[in-house]
């Protein structure tokens, strides 16, 4: 019988039970997971900046309202995961207030623009595309409250993702300039949407403990990999083209090889360099700042 | 007027309201006091948009030009849009948003209360199915109204302010003409007259319950019913129409 608390939490683990609220826990372990999913509920947020740059734009009705309840759905996201980030003892408004000041990041991805609404097409099949391979891993995760929200969460993804594919196909099948859009888009989206997974394991210091945790089950090489895997072929079905001169098919692996990626552009631009870091937080705290007064009138 | 050119008529202005004020509540997407509320200001775009499809399908078939429902949205010009003034007043800070919505949804739950019972199977058909989501946008803005007005000093002076700008817009949701008429003796268009009082006995309640003095009918704004505006339609026209009129032949 586990008699310290330690021993009850690595129990647990081993028997791959979910830890609740409740449970004994390390404070390490713990303060990865608020780090984690406040991190990812503010990407759920932030992500809505660059999708809702077209929503005025969108070009007919239908386009318009599925946009919406997709950017709808990602703010839902978002409070399921501030909910999730809650039961490990942070409220909301410390996890803003750390977004605001940069204490707390989102995914890098968002800090490039929307430009051409093949952008709209290419964030929801790459973007979400990507989220949903993480986010199926994190179903499995070892935190009860997290994987609970995962499971919610990636019902709504895949229509998500095929939102943007079909935006894409239909714009890689228009008119000469539709196709050019989408090809463009595609251009500028692969290798942020690749390196949302993050360096290789090896070089990442939170994802040994992560990993004997349980809080994360396969590498981000692992899943890139299977992200690749089922995107190139997509790209092909709607005729547009992978930017990646060393693109190929391994027979033997029975699956893509690509180019190494820039990580130095990934680390420059997490670390604020990026083309839209200041645009994203100055809007946040803007509109935050704006409603100041009727969260005070309200006292919410 | 033949009744089908009236009815066409009528339809667009319908659907010309909801398409104006669901872009007005989309620009407000990420810009909320908080999460919750943008989530249920994109739902009440998302309404509206959802309804001004249905009108301008109907409408499209009633012009009978071939013309689709979307074509009618982004490819008519300025001085077709008949939607009512206040429908496109800007996002200036949130009490615009809510007084704009009580205002509106105020008037819009007993139009359709009466385009329910109306002759016409298609536009009652409509009214039905979106009255349900009007009583609930009503709600929602009479209790921010509600809130904000007895809230803090600053909070009820903002609603004040935004209240005695948007006022002028309101007697405009009255008018008739002919369009109107000739569909009002067919018993298919809503009494104006009727719902002004209904209107006016539900607005003066709320205020009184939000502690906000209801402004004096002075001048009122007047001209969407001949197509002219303020001038920000023409902005939100432009950002809309963009991609449409800026490649004609695609679709997407
Ligand atoms: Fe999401
Ligand atoms: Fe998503």
């Amino acid at each position: 019988m586990p008699t310290t608390t330690t021993d009850i939490f690595t129990e647990k683990i081993e028997r791959d039970l979910a830890i609740e609220p409740r449970d004994p826990m390390p404070e390490e372990y713990r303060r990865h997971l608020m780090r984690q999913i406040s991190q990812h509920a503010h990407s759920e947020v932030i992500g809505m900046q660059p999708e809702g740059n077209w929503i005025t734009r969108a070009p007919s009705l239908r386009a318009k309202m599925i946009l919406l309840a997709k950017i709808q759905d990602e703010g839902g996201h978002g409070l399921y995961l501030y909910s999730a980030a809650e039961t490990l003892g942070i409220s909301r408004e410390e996890m803003i207030e750390q977004l605001q000041t940069g204490k707390a990041r989102y995914s890098s991805v968002f800090n490039y623009p929307a430009l051409t609404w093949a952008d709209i097409g290419a964030i929801g099949w790459l973007v979400d595309g990507a989220a949903i391979v993480n986010q199926v891993m994190l179903q499995r995760t070892s935190y009860g409250p997290y994987a609970r929200a995962m499971v919610r969460i990636c019902k709504e993804e895949s229509f998500h993702q095929r939102q943007g594919y079909e935006i894409m196909a239909k714009m890689a099948a228009g008119t000469p300039e539709q196709h050019e859009m989408a090809q463009d888009a595609l251009n500028r989206w692969w290798a942020p949407a690749l390196m949302m997974f993050g360096p290789s394991d090896a070089e990442s210091l939170h994802s040994k403990a992560a990993f004997q945790w349980k809080i994360k089950r396969e590498s981000n090489d692992a899943l890139r990999q299977k992200f690749i895997d089922k995107t190139v072929q997509q790209t092909e079905v709607i005729g547009l083209k992978v930017p990646d001169p060393n693109l190929r098919f391994n027979a033997e692996t029975g699956h893509y090889e690509t180019s190494p990626l820039n990580w130095d552009e990934f680390h420059r631009v997490i670390n604020g360099d990026g083309p839209c870091n200041r645009q994203r937080l100055e809007h946040h705290r803007k509109f935050h700042e704006e409603g100041r007064w009727v969260r005070e009138a309200c006292q919410c | 007027m033949t009744q089908t050119n009236a009815l066409y008529h009528y339809c667009l202005r319908l659907g010309d309201d909801a398409v104006v004020l669901g872009h007005r509540l989309a620009e407000m997407c990420s810009r909320a006091p908080f999460l919750e509320e943008d989530l249920a200001l994109a739902n009440i775009a998302l309404d509206y948009t959802g309804r001004a499809q249905l009108y301008f399908e109907y409408a499209a078939e009633l012009e009978g030009k071939g013309r689709t429902g979307d074509d009618l949205v982004y490819r008519r010009a300025e001085r077709e849009f008949y939607s009512h003034l206040l429908c496109e007043q800007p996002n200036t800070d949130f009490a615009y948003v809510i007084v704009r919505q009580f205002l509106f949804s105020a008037f819009d739950r007993f139009l359709l209360d009466d385009l329910c019972a109306g002759k016409d199977a298609r536009l009652a058909e409509i009214a039905a199915k979106t009255l349900k989501e009007t009583r609930y946008h009503l709600a929602h803005a009479s209790d921010w109204m509600v809130r904000l007005g007895r809230g803090t000093a600053e909070s009820n002076a903002r609603m004040q302010h935004a209240l005695d700008a948007l006022w002028p817009y309101t007697g405009e949701l009255f008018e008739m003409d002919d369009v109107d008429l000739q569909l009002l003796e067919q018993g298919i268009a809503a009494d104006l007259h009727t719902i002004r009082s209904l209107w006016q006995t539900e607005v003066r309640q709320t205020l009184q319950r939000a502690n906000l003095k209801q402004p004096p009918d002075g001048y009122m704004q007047t001209g969407s019913r001949k197509g002219i505006h303020s001038e920000h339609l023409g902005h939100i026209l432009a950002e809309m129409q963009y991609l449409v009129r800026a490649y004609p032949e695609a679709s997407w």
